[in-house]
């Protein structure tokens, strides 16, 4: 029976689901929800777990990578100047290969300082070597926390679940919140095979030179591609459990024939959806979900625009002095299609900016009335800008 | 026991003879005379294989563990420089959720724990972790190449404050760690030094058989980064006790509990006399004349404030306590 919840309530009650047995966090908005929630479900004694509340976020990560390293399952959650303080010991995570799995609630990164929505900060930590998982719904968030923890533990590889903060974080929705015992049919008890132990004393974290370090780099490289097969494994299963399913590695939506399509992360997705209901008018488009981003499905993507003459990419995030950065990536995937879509790539909802219904008409009339856009801020008012930096 | 210091003994009969468990192996890639090296296995030996070592970026990480070798006969792990109590943090709360005894030993060296390392050590402590943090103190950065610290001492030459015109090295004072350690009010914090292996042994012993967070703060001489020759390194160490610069001490509680008493003070030349990195001050120049009394008169206060000055010969004082040259006891 569905629950009304808000986002970070259904996160935490998700996680403990899980049976963590450490979590470690600092606070920061939009992801506060989360770890206040956990605490109170250690305190009613709800959820048996060790609950460190650490002086940073750069202790939180690593806190969590200790506890894995020890032997337990652990998770955190960030957002935004946070994630960017854990950068160093996401990568150290990652080039580990230690289980974890935190949320990021996703909020634009300072200055100008805003505590509001974008994917900045996920996205400038895309090349750390975690799985990145971006969810469109709650409900997708809550279901694909549980899935991250079987897919980070198969391929000993972290996962990072991405939410938009505020917009999902503190939205309250009637939600399904799964059973312990659907959940403990979906994911087993936490075991690592590289475990401290004294028992069978083992190094990790060793100098590596130059003889090893590429290799190194290629195992994690591959790890990442292969993890792929598990995303879509992790989300088969778990919508024959749940009955719900949004896609392994990215969702299609929409008329068959459809010669547009929008490809976004997040939560826009369920504005573009409600907009193409509200502008029946508009020339009928595909709607596909990019659920991973890292790692980045090459083939589903290319399978999922063949066909295609304009394909829109919207994010919210960008790479100063470049453009966009899933742009970047999904151009350079379609490159290799011989009737490759024309890419229009926008950033939109920056900071928090407001994604109204009617982007949806005049993104698709962007898109057909002149040649590609290389890149734009799609929502920037340039007229309120002084004329040198229009 | 005194026939295995033969060497005509075959490695692996020494093996099996050895009443000490050996956690940090022989044949590890540490300079000549490493204080830390030495240090290190002191604290392993004393602590025993029901352990785990989260050890911060440095020398000692650097020098064990070059791919695919280990020198370590424990499960241990290197995650990076600045968040080693963060990471001892988080595998004693692994263990404690397990319901497992296995004690948590953080290493460091003076880089990671008086500078960069400082806040999630700060964080361990407050939260009352059960783990021992060993800071190695050879004050400097010596894994990069001998650069200042916060634990540098006043007047001494590194790479980043050399001595010149304008400079008599570095201007700053020592960092009072074990202060600052002790305002945690934690069960218990203790100096040690690498001349007085048995002192070390007792203080790893009685930090593990506390329940919380401990802390040893272990000054260990770099030959290199020092400027000595790799014999002296245990010299050294003893001047460093003897003349009142680096005292022994344990609190409790945050209180000061026992100090290892001076039998009679050394003058603090005869610790900076043989270090290249205190050469400057031996020059005629009155700058130099100067920082050598202001040196002087910094241990003089280390040993008015701990109470250093013994009375009486006494079997644990700075001259009676056992050190590498004496032998000692050999298991002890």
């Amino acid at each position: 029976m569905p629950q009304a919840l808000e986002g970070s309530q259904a996160i935490a009650q998700a996680v403990a689901l899980c049976r963590p047995e450490v979590v470690a966090a600092y606070p920061i908005t939009p992801q506060t929800h989360i770890v206040e929630n956990i605490a109170k479900l250690v305190a009613d004694g709800k959820l048996n777990c060790e609950m460190v509340s650490v002086e940073s976020e750069f202790s939180a990560a690593s806190v969590v990578l200790g506890a894995v390293a020890a032997g337990s399952r652990a998770y955190t959650a960030s957002a935004s100047q946070g994630i960017l303080l854990m950068a160093e010991v996401l990568y150290n995570i990652a080039g580990l290969r230690i289980p974890a799995v935190m949320t990021c609630a996703n909020r634009a990164v300072a200055a100008p300082l805003s505590i509001w929505n974008d994917q900045q900060d996920s996205m400038a930590v895309r090349d750390a070597g975690w799985i990145q998982l971006y969810c469109a719904d709650n409900q997708e968030a809550v279901d694909t926390t549980i899935q991250a923890f079987r897919i980070a533990e198969r391929c000993e590889l972290p996962v990072m679940v991405c939410m938009d903060g505020f917009t999902l974080t503190h939205t309250l929705e009637p939600l399904e919140v799964p059973s312990q015992e659907q959940v403990d049919g979906f994911l087993p008890p936490f075991s690592f095979a590289r475990t401290l132990d004294p028992r069978s004393p083992i190094s990790v974290g060793t100098l590596v030179d130059p003889n090893y370090y590429s290799e190194a780099r290629h195992s994690h490289h591959h790890a990442l591609l292969r993890a792929q097969e598990e995303i879509i494994a992790a989300a088969d299963d778990w919508g024959q459990l749940s009955g719900r399913h949004y896609g392994g590695l990215l969702q299609v939506d929409g008329p068959e024939d459809a010669r547009l399509g929008i490809l976004t992360l997040g939560s826009v997705l369920g504005t573009l959806a409600d907009a193409r209901e509200e502008y029946p008018e508009a020339p009928a488009a595909k709607l596909i979900k990019l659920r991973s981003f890292r790692p980045f499905p090459v083939e589903a993507l290319q399978q999922a625009c063949a066909g295609l003459s304009d394909l829109i990419v919207l994010e919210r995030a960008l790479s100063p002095g470049g453009g966009g950065i899933v742009g970047a990536e999904v151009r350079a995937a379609l490159s290799e299609l011989p009737d490759a879509p024309r890419v229009h790539n926008f950033a939109v909802g920056l900071g928090g900016r407001d994604v109204p219904l009617d982007i949806y008409p005049r993104l698709l009339a962007a898109a057909q009335s002149s040649g590609p856009t290389r890149f734009a801020i799609f929502d920037a008012e340039l007229d309120r800008l002084p004329e040198g930096d229009r | 026991m005194s026939t295995v210091s033969e060497t005509t003994i075959p490695i692996a009969e020494l093996r099996r003879s050895q009443l000490r468990f050996r956690g940090l192996e022989a044949g590890h890639r540490a300079c000549q005379g490493c204080g830390q090296a030495l240090a290190a296995r002191l604290v392993t030996e004393a602590a025993g294989p029901d352990v785990m070592i989260a050890n911060a970026t440095g020398c000692l990480e650097i020098f064990t563990t070059p791919w695919p070798q280990s020198a370590w006969r424990l499960p241990w792990m290197h995650s990076l420089f600045e968040n080693t109590g963060a990471l001892a943090s988080g595998m004693e709360a692994a263990l404690k959720a397990q319901g497992k005894s296995t004690k948590v030993l953080a290493f460091g060296g003076d880089g990671g724990t008086f500078d960069i390392g400082f806040q999630a050590l700060s964080g361990m402590l407050e939260r009352g972790h059960n783990v021992l943090y060993v800071c190695y103190d050879n004050e400097a950065y010596m894994n990069t190449g001998i650069q200042r610290s916060s634990s540098t001492p006043h007047a001494a030459v590194t790479t980043t404050s050399p001595s010149g015109k304008a400079r008599m090295g570095k201007r700053h004072l020592k960092k009072d760690i074990i202060s600052i350690i002790a305002a945690h009010h934690i069960p218990y914090a203790a100096t040690a030094s690498a001349a007085y292996p048995s002192d070390i042994r007792k203080k790893v012993r009685r930090a593990l058989a506390i329940e919380g967070p401990t802390f040893l703060l272990i000054h260990s001489p770099c030959p290199l980064g020092w400027g000595h020759d790799g014999s002296q390194t245990v010299e050294v160490a003893r001047l460093a006790v003897q003349c009142g610069l680096f005292p022994l001490i344990e609190l409790e509680r945050g209180e000061l509990t026992s100090v290892m008493p001076l039998r009679s003070a050394r003058p603090v030349k005869d610790y900076l006399k043989p270090q290249q990195r205190f050469r400057h001050l031996f020059q005629d120049d009155t700058r130099a004349a100067q920082e050598l009394e202001h040196l002087q008169a910094l241990a003089d206060h280390n040993i008015e404030v701990y109470g250093l000055r013994g009375t009486n010969a006494d079997p644990l004082d700075s001259d009676g306590a056992d050190t590498v040259r004496r032998g000692g006891m050999r298991w002890a």
